[in-house]
């Protein structure tokens, strides 16, 4: 009898610590190994050949001309990475190496401490690197290296255009308008648009604004939260006129953006529709979603966001963004030099060789293969300047809101006005 | 055969019956009452409960960490404007809630989660029940046509929406190629890019996924209903009609307000097929309470926001549940149920 009741307070005790243990547990950052050596944990979404293997390839390269230096390597599916890298935050447990978009959320990350300041240790890679590194500062410190930076435009299919009759493509508002009717009137329709993410909508209002905002308008508003400037109403009055010209696919305020043939991405992978606003990541998108794996193949084309007549904005101004390397608060010094090896002319042209994204090492640029990537680039090169996604730049909260109510309009169910409101009131609960 | 005439007494009988039965419910709870201090300070009960405490101290400690503490923690976040990292320093009282209250979308999630309710029963009630006695007579395929009524409750409501997902899709999708074939046309926007339609379209997919759920919880409580009765009934020259409405049905009750509460629950707190099938759009046509607190926290990092929203959705399901177990389920409670048994035991 006793030994029974001995034996449940056992298993009782027992119970009670692995839930302690279930608790605590997880924790692997050590900063050293068995032999001694310094431990850095790195985390990237390549996680499919020939990324996979070629990071674990620099990582080999990067160990062996640092002795005494280990590199763990997490590879993760993008989502994965970015629901982890969310517990990682929200625990302060961050990998030494890992990815950041930069803009309000990296000034988040920076204010609770969480990211090292890498402006003095890396200061020849930022100067290198030059424009593409403003979305990754914050009060004109650096927290991030960009290693990747894509703007985004109008992905189009060529023989669809040329069915339609369209021999050049649009430079101007008024271009695209008479596209669209000539789409129409061979009965293609013009342009599809996953509205039901709701961000691919708002990337129309953040061209228009780019359009209509001149670049220290916009750089203030970045900083102030302040949405008054009339040129913000104006790109709402603008999107309004081209919603009302029904250039939409059918469907399209619960079209998904990426995920499936019905998406946007897959209507116009498939032929279905002739044009789609999208970021440099289309073609990859476009592979997946086809039988053969070749996405519209020879007939992608891309053309820059049209100019708008009479606005402030400069026309060659891009909007985009990327991906950089960041280093945690806590990590150890050759982490951050890891971090200028990845962005070395060497590694990024294998990067750009590989396709792996668009290298922001100038030094790269002429490695990237694809001619409609390329096109790209050299219209991120030339750009004056380019502007971080509106949502990405104000932070997750802010920028929700906005990207709502842009929705909205789409659906014709708010205004120009609308949107500013919106916006304001959700940056004024910031404050 | 005592206790189920007594049970067809009492849910057949009108109101006018609950005086009596209420009152013998007090009755056992005096008698009850009596011997129980006694019974409790006996050892042989102590020791019971010591062993039933050890018993229960793993589940009750699993229940402590993983609901009672992230409970306690979505009332503590709610108070503070929250990032979702760092510590918890920007103190803002109640106005999380507030800003919860009066915002529109919100307001709105909560109409559509009301109206989900509502028509959930409206409309499963009558055609489950229909089924159900249909399915309950003996007739040719009847095993095949139960498995039929029960898949899609069945299978994952994450496959069901992506299928549904598609069939619904403008242009491309099945039943828009079925419309056209019968020279009809769907919506422009499709069901579900449209906001007027968009809400009942996705009524009308629950519906599909959890009328199965009903059938076969009516269709075992039909079990319970005593053929004898029929049989009865028959002989008295009544007709299917007549033998369904004034026997089946009123025994059919217990089973019926359970199914409610379940349904009522599980309307409260719909959130995947909604995911899937429209995210809370066209224009937040769609939105529940559970979207509204997910596109707050997981996006745009309110966790405050979305804590309270979520305490909000609690006290609502909570007030929700408890009316309906005092005032409906009450009559289905053991305690009220057989009274009789245990007195004379």
């Amino acid at each position: 009898m006793k030994r029974t009741t001995t034996l449940r307070y056992v298993a009782a005790a027992a119970a009670i610590s692995m839930l302690a243990t279930a608790c605590s547990g997880g924790s692997d950052n050590e900063t050293t190994n068995a032999d001694g050596d310094t431990v850095i944990t790195w985390w990237h979404n390549s996680n499919t050949d020939p990324g996979k293997g070629y990071y674990e390839d620099v990582v080999q390269q990067f160990e062996a001309d640092n002795p005494g230096v280990e590199i763990r390597i997490e590879a993760m599916q993008h989502e994965d990475m970015g629901t982890k890298l969310e517990a990682a935050f929200q625990s302060g447990d961050l990998p030494d190496i890992y990815m950041e978009r930069g803009g309000g959320e990296l000034a988040d990350h920076v204010s609770a401490g969480l990211t090292k300041d890498l402006s003095e240790a890396t200061a020849d890679t930022i100067s290198k690197l030059g424009g593409s590194v403003a979305g990754w500062q914050v009060d004109g410190k650096t927290y991030g290296l960009p290693f990747s930076m894509g703007v985004v435009g109008f992905w189009y299919n060529k023989s669809l255009f040329a069915e339609a009759g369209i021999d050049t493509a649009p430079t101007t508002m008024d271009e695209l308008y008479t596209a669209v009717d000539k789409l129409k009137a061979a009965d293609i329709e013009p342009i599809s648009v996953g509205a039901g993410d709701k961000w691919p909508a708002a990337h129309y209002w953040y061209y228009l604004a780019l359009r209509h905002c001149s670049q220290e308008v916009l750089q203030s508003s970045v900083t102030t939260l302040d949405f008054q400037d009339q040129c913000f109403v104006d790109a709402g009055t603008s999107l309004e006129q081209l919603v009302a010209a029904e250039p939409f696919n059918a469907g399209f305020l619960s079209t998904p953006a990426q995920s499936g043939p019905t998406s946007a991405s897959g209507l116009l992978a498939t032929g279905k529709v002739a044009m789609e606003l999208a970021g440099h990541w289309e073609p990859g998108v476009m592979q997946g979603l086809t039988e053969d794996n070749t996405g519209l193949g020879e007939d992608t084309g891309w053309f820059a966001f049209p100019a708008v007549t009479g606005g402030a904005g400069d026309s060659a101004a891009q909007l985009g963004g990327g991906d950089a390397w960041s280093v945690s608060h806590d990590a150890p010094d050759v982490a951050v030099e890891f971090v200028e090896y990845l962005l070395s002319d060497e590694v990024q042209q294998g990067f750009a060789e590989l396709g792996m994204g668009l290298p922001t090492n100038p030094a790269a640029s002429s490695f990237v293969e694809d001619p409609a990537l390329a096109d790209l680039l050299a219209v991120r090169d030339a750009a004056p300047f380019v502007q971080l996604y509106f949502d990405t730049a104000f932070g997750t909260s802010v920028g929700g809101a906005m990207n709502d109510e842009i929705a909205l309009v789409f659906a014709g169910q708010s205004s120009a006005q609308g949107i500013v409101d919106a916006t304001q009131s959700a940056a004024d609960a910031e404050k | 055969m005592a206790d189920t005439t007594d049970a067809l007494l009492r849910d057949a009988g009108s109101s006018a019956t609950n005086g009596s039965v209420t009152s013998s419910a007090a009755a056992h709870r005096a008698a009850a009452d009596g011997p129980e201090p006694q019974r409790r300070t006996s050892r042989p009960d102590r020791r019971q409960a010591i062993e039933a405490a050890i018993f229960i101290a793993p589940a009750l400690l699993l229940f402590g960490f993983f609901v009672v503490w992230p409970m306690v923690k979505a009332v503590q976040f709610s108070l503070y404007r929250w990032k979702g990292f760092g510590p918890l320093v920007d103190f803002v009282g109640l106005r999380n809630y507030i800003s919860v209250l009066t915002n529109e979308v919100f307001q709105d999630a909560l109409v559509h989660n009301l109206i989900i309710i509502v028509a959930s029963i409206a409309i499963q009630l009558p055609l489950g029940l229909m089924i159900a006695l249909l399915l309950n007579r003996r007739m040719w395929g009847r095993g095949i046509l139960r498995t039929i009524v029960f898949v899609p409750y069945v299978l994952a409501e994450v496959i069901v929406g992506v299928v549904w997902f598609q069939l619904l899709q403008p242009n491309y999708g099945a039943i828009d190629v079925m419309l056209d074939a019968i020279g009809l046309q769907g919506p422009e926007q499709g069901f579900l890019g449209t906001p007027q339609y968009a809400l009942a379209t996705v009524m009308v997919v629950l519906t599909w996924k959890y009328l199965g759920f009903a059938v076969i919880l009516f269709l075992a409580g039909l079990q319970g209903v005593p053929e004898e009765l029929n049989e009865a009934a028959q002989i008295d020259g009544a007709s299917w009609w007549q033998t369904q409405r004034k026997i089946t049905i009123p025994l059919l009750g217990p089973t019926l307000r359970t199914w409610a509460f379940l349904s009522m629950v599980g309307s409260l707190q719909l959130f995947d097929m909604v995911w899937i099938l429209t995210k809370g759009g066209p224009a937040n046509s769609t939105t529940t309470m559970v979207t509204f607190l997910i596109t707050e926290g997981t996006r745009r990092s309110n966790f405050g926001i979305a804590s309270a929203a979520s305490v909000v959705l609690f006290i609502i399901a909570l007030a929700l549940a408890l009316t309906y177990q005092r005032i409906v389920l009450r009559r289905d409670n053991p305690d009220f149920d057989t009274p009789r048994k245990k007195v004379t035991r």
